[in-house]
């Protein structure tokens, strides 16, 4: 069972979005199902601070051993901070993905974009169907 | 002789147990239409024996010389303890080593292989092998292209024509923009000249070392020169000369590719042979080509994997890093066996003795009057070009008929600009008097 | 059946294996006048340190390749049903003629009049295979199946803009495709069309005529498809694609279902490659050398890469003047070794031969999906010389995966089959046992698959464990992964 925090947003592709204290600035990360899908991350590709994606624009990737996916930027706007930390330490995804497992900080261009995100109990009615 | 086991009992009964009266059935699914009612229409079948002999009258007409031509592809002596393993059935008759577990042979082969191109290129990383030297090229700079996000490709004139023309092959779906650099009157490449043609739309930067002429060239300053306009430097090597030469990857190459068939394969008429591709650690995920890795097992045994597989195609399909599937495996092998026989002061002496064949040949024939040699001031390994008065053609005639194959033809590669005349290389296989043999051939 | 040596066996590295001072070879000192290497060469660009090359004498390196190969399965050991990798068995004859020193020994810069056996194999060779593929022309050169796609997606390019269509930017590929398919069409600067197959596994027309338009420049299909069926409708597929002005291109990775039997080029294709180290019989090498012609009609002929080797009169050469060529693809002429390799074998199957192995191959294969397919499921049938088989049912009841019943046929003395490819079956198996098994041991395969399939039910942990006698277990890939090793480290390295 997977766990999915009542507090977050989420997308189709299986991400989610946190809100942080800053204004307009959000934390990104791949949910806990997607990460068991995935099996033990071996890599993470991340852009860099400064970068800018629209939504849905692809802006890294994530390697299992034998499969990888592309990481959806769920809102439009600027890269702010990126997790070095996961070059080292990819199975940080797998062990804490809504903790240590963050990947980028987004600086929002439209904060009304965070009220088209999935809510918890959708997200779950998405996985589930 | 189909190689097939079943007798004809054999097949009437497993026909049965499948609910088959025919070996018709069986394609049953193919539209009645497509199926041939006549046999292929291809000679007559042979024995095994005939067959050996047809072998054997077509090779005849292949006569053996003493071979001084290059280009690429060497004739040096193979130890017989090469072809003794590579034709052990666990070795030749294995796959891909998918299942690791039943495949330990071949990985850790491969690893020796990779630790062996890093230790000869001063490179990081290499790869379990490409089909050839002129392959290889081609990948590498898909592979600057693909990291730079460029698109500008500086190739310079001395390259090997059939490596340019396979280059241009392999970039011509990804809208790459070539530049060619000429080589000075020393036959080598400027740096200002390199300085000239890159730009901040350059990916990477070609220069073949030893040169298309066998020359020499000096690395460092061209790789500053490309890595001051942020562009890599691919250097394609002749493998034998990194057993005396300072190596690409010590002198500012980020990729370093070359010809390895000299390594235990021969010349086999241009194939199979071996290519060999080695990289900076950091640009490993964007390598091409199958990697083996070191790990263990589930009782801590150490143990050989293929590893970051997520770069090839079989996962990432469209947006692979090559398409490429097989490596050279068996060849990969030869070249491996090789150098462990040789070991570094054997291959020192084999690289001694080629370049001293060479310098010998070169005082010989260039002291030959119709005969100059085209860069008489640029320094050469085991490889040199003179231009001759006599076409060329006319000289490796003669030579054929003395049992000598005088070299590479010149005139073969005229988009080279170069005079008529020829290219000749020397192996550890020539004693004094086949060179002098060469130069009477050369003189007429 | 030879098993494995003792797992306490783990073969040390040449490097370990090295000391200082021995060696393995001597090498001739030559015989012209004495001469230090700097006074041939200036010593800027002298090496002042050796690379660290193993240092070990003859007897210990033949051991050591010896010791480690003894670790491998492989054909000559038993079955190795890998799908559409034709394992079949590799005639010793081959290996003979490759090195007869007429051909191992021959320069690629050999003048043609002293290469006219060369030559004259490569043209024998070639019309041997346009005649398997029904078409007109053929080039040798590509070295690997992925080669040859690449030649003919190129192919299919230039053969456009001669028409004048440079707005071709899609090549269609059915989902179940192997990867080189879309690698080598997104390499080659086109957009790949991926089209969803229908319930039977086969190109589903509807979905092919809504794609297909002016911007199509053809279709890869590989048939049989990778799922091992033949797509019945492929004459109406060429015709619909060839209406919107399409090329075919017919993978030929499963030619052994076929060959003698039907022609890629009366179907309706237009191009279609070979892999020689699958139906013709060239070894594996461990990953290599294969070799990839490709064969086309004749209105592509033009376009394929230069040299060709040509006839005139009684003699050969090789012709480079071909003004519409692709280019050049391989640093010379093709893998010519492996070349006599498959020109040896076709000599010894003849007309008949070849009809018999394909059809050997197709009645080893459903001989071995009628015996498994009670308990590992044939979502799309059995096909002809392959079938893919799900274990998805084993997973569901047992929580036992295909990744576990390949490690534990391992145990049992095979190779496993392919698994997890094709991508449109779940779970999947897909098992090619070749024309070259006898039914013994195609009969021993059936029985191990079966017990799997109960050791699944009675008891799990065997299996999810797997493989246990194999000369290393499980082996760590994340970790191979996460902290890459993937040369030797010296002692001495900082």
């Amino acid at each position: 069972m997977s766990e999915i925090p009542k507090v977050l947003r989420y997308t189709e592709e299986h991400e989610w979005v946190r809100e942080e204290e800053s204004e307009g600035v959000v934390s990104i990360g791949i949910t806990d199902y997607a990460q068991g899908e995935l099996g033990d991350v071996v890599f993470v590709e991340l852009p860099s601070a400064g970068d800018t994606f629209d939504r849905m624009e692809v802006f890294g990737t994530i390697e299992a051993v034998k499969a990888v996916s592309e990481l959806y930027c769920p809102v439009s706007g600027e890269i702010v901070a990126v997790n070095e930390s996961l070059d080292q330490d990819p199975a940080a995804v797998n062990t804490d993905p809504y903790g240590e497992g963050w990947m980028v900080q987004v600086k929002l261009g439209d904060v009304a974009q965070l009220d088209e995100l999935l809510t918890a109990d959708e997200y779950l009615e998405h996985i589930e169907g | 002789m189909s190689f097939v086991p079943h007798s004809e009992a054999d097949l009437r009964e497993m026909l049965s147990e499948v609910g088959l009266s025919s070996l018709a059935d069986l394609y049953s699914d193919i539209p009645a239409d497509l199926i041939l009612d006549e046999p292929l229409d291809v000679p007559a079948v042979l024995s095994e024996w005939e067959a050996i002999r047809r072998a054997d009258e077509l090779a005849a007409r292949n006569p053996s010389l003493v071979c001084f031509a290059g280009g690429g592809i060497y004739d040096h002596y193979v130890p017989a303890a090469v072809d003794h393993i590579l034709r052990r059935s666990e070795f030749y008759t294995a796959y891909t080593p998918y299942q690791p577990e039943v495949a330990q042979g071949t990985l850790q082969a491969i690893y020796e292989f990779q630790t062996m191109v890093c230790e000869l290129t001063g490179m990081e990383v290499a790869n379990a092998s490409m089909y050839d030297g002129a392959t290889a090229t081609g990948e590498a700079v898909l592979m600057a292209m693909s990291v730079t996000r460029r698109s500008g490709v500086v190739v310079p004139g001395n390259l090997h024509p059939h490596y340019r023309k396979v280059v241009h092959t392999y970039i011509s779906g990804v809208g790459a923009d070539v530049r060619r650099v000429e080589a000075g009157e020393t036959g080598l490449i400027d740096a200002a000249a390199v300085a000239a043609a890159v730009d901040e739309d350059t990916a990477c930067v070609i220069v073949q070392t030893p040169n298309f002429f066998g020359l020499i060239e000096d690395i460092e300053p061209l790789a500053e020169a490309a890595h001051a306009a942020g562009a890599m430097l691919v250097a394609v090597v002749d493998p034998l000369s990194l057993a005396v030469l300072r190596p690409a990857g010590d002198l500012g190459a980020d990729i370093v590719v070359g010809e390895g068939q000299l390594f235990g394969n021969a010349p086999n008429f241009g194939g199979p042979v071996v290519g060999i591709f080695a990289a900076r650690q950091k640009l490993v995920r964007q390598m091409p080509g199958r990697i083996v890795g070191a790990t263990t097992d589930v009782d801590g045994r150490r143990g050989y994997v293929l590893t970051l597989q997520t770069r090839e195609q079989q996962i990432r399909r469209a947006k692979a890093t090559s398409n490429i599937c097989t490596n050279q495996g068996l060849n990969m092998l030869a070249a491996t066996v090789y150098l462990a026989t040789t070991g570094p002061a054997g291959l020192r002496q084999i690289a001694e003795v080629s370049a001293r064949n060479a310098h010998y040949a070169y005082d010989r024939i260039t002291g030959l009057d119709g005969v100059r040699p085209l860069y008489p001031d640029s320094p050469f390994f085991r490889e040199f070009a003179v231009a001759t008065d006599e076409d060329s053609r006319a000289i490796l005639e003669r030579g054929l008929e003395a049992g000598v194959l005088a070299g590479v033809s010149l005139a073969r590669f005229p988009e080279l600009g170069a005079p008529d005349g020829l290219l000749i290389a020397c192996t550890e296989k020539q004693r004094r008097a086949d060179i002098d043999l060469l130069v009477q051939v050369i003189e007429g | 059946m030879a098993g494995f040596p003792l797992k306490e066996n783990t073969t040390s590295t040449l490097f370990e294996k090295s000391r200082p001072g021995r060696t393995g070879t001597a090498v001739p000192a030559g015989d012209v006048p004495e001469k230090p290497l700097d006074q041939m060469i200036p010593s800027r660009f002298l090496r002042t340190d050796a690379p660290r090359l193993p240092e070990v004498p003859e007897n210990e390196v033949v051991r050591h390749f010896t010791e480690i190969s003894l670790k491998n399965h492989h054909v000559d050991r038993a079955l190795y049903p890998l799908g559409s990798c034709t394992m079949k068995y590799n005639p010793k004859v081959n290996e003979a003629a490759a090195r007869l020193p007429g051909f191992a020994g021959l320069h690629p810069f050999t003048p043609s009049s002293a290469a006219q056996g060369a030559l004259q194999l490569m043209y024998e060779l070639g019309e041997m295979l346009v005649e398997v593929a029904g078409m007109d022309a053929v080039t040798l050169q590509p070295a690997a199946g992925a080669q040859g796609e690449m030649t003919g997606v190129q192919l299919m390019r230039s053969f456009h803009a001669a028409n004048g269509e440079t707005g071709r930017n899609k090549v269609l590929i059915p989902d179940s495709a192997h990867g080189t398919n879309p690698a080598t069409v997104a390499l080659a600067g086109f957009d790949v069309v991926e089209l969803k197959s229908n319930a039977a596994g086969r190109t589903d027309l509807d979905v092919l005529r809504e794609v297909l338009d002016d911007t199509v420049a053809g279709m890869m299909l590989t048939n049989p498809n990778t799922l091992g069926v033949f797509e019945t409708d492929i004459v109406e597929i060429c015709d619909m694609v060839h209406e919107a002005g399409g090329l075919m291109y017919m993978d030929g990775a499963n030619l052994n279902a076929i060959t003698g039997i039907a022609r890629p080029g009366d179907m309706g294709y237009d191009i279609t490659h070979f892999n020689l180290h699958k139906t013709f019989s060239t070894p594996h090498g461990g990953g290599g050398p294969g070799a990839g012609p490709v064969a086309v009609k004749a209105h592509l002929e033009p376009y394929l890469p230069t040299p060709k080797v040509a006839r005139e009169g009684d003699g050969f050469y090789l012709n480079w003047d071909r003004p519409d060529t692709i280019g050049k693809i391989h640093g010379f002429y093709g893998n010519f070794g492996v070349l006599v390799r498959a020109y040896v074998y076709m000599r010894m199957l003849g007309p008949d031969g070849m009809r018999r192995m394909a059809e050997a191959a197709v009645l080893n294969n459903a001989y071995v999906s009628a015996k498994l397919d009670d308990v590992y499921p044939l979502p799309y049938g059995r096909g002809l010389h392959e079938s893919v088989f799900s274990g998805s049912e084993l997973k569901k009841a047992y929580g036992v995966k295909t990744a576990d019943v390949a490690k534990r046929l391992l145990d049992l003395g095979f190779h496993a089959p392919t698994v997890y490819f094709p991508l449109n079956v779940s779970e999947a198996i897909m098992s090619e046992p070749t024309e070259s098994e006898n039914r013994e041991e195609l009969d021993r395969f059936i029985a191990a698959m079966r017990q799997i399939a109960e050791e699944a039910a009675t008891d799990p942990e065997t299996v999810k464990n797997a493989p246990h006698t194999t000369p290393i277990r499980r082996l760590d890939e994340v970790g191979a992964a996460r902290n890459l090793d993937v040369r030797w480290s010296f002692p001495d390295d900082s």
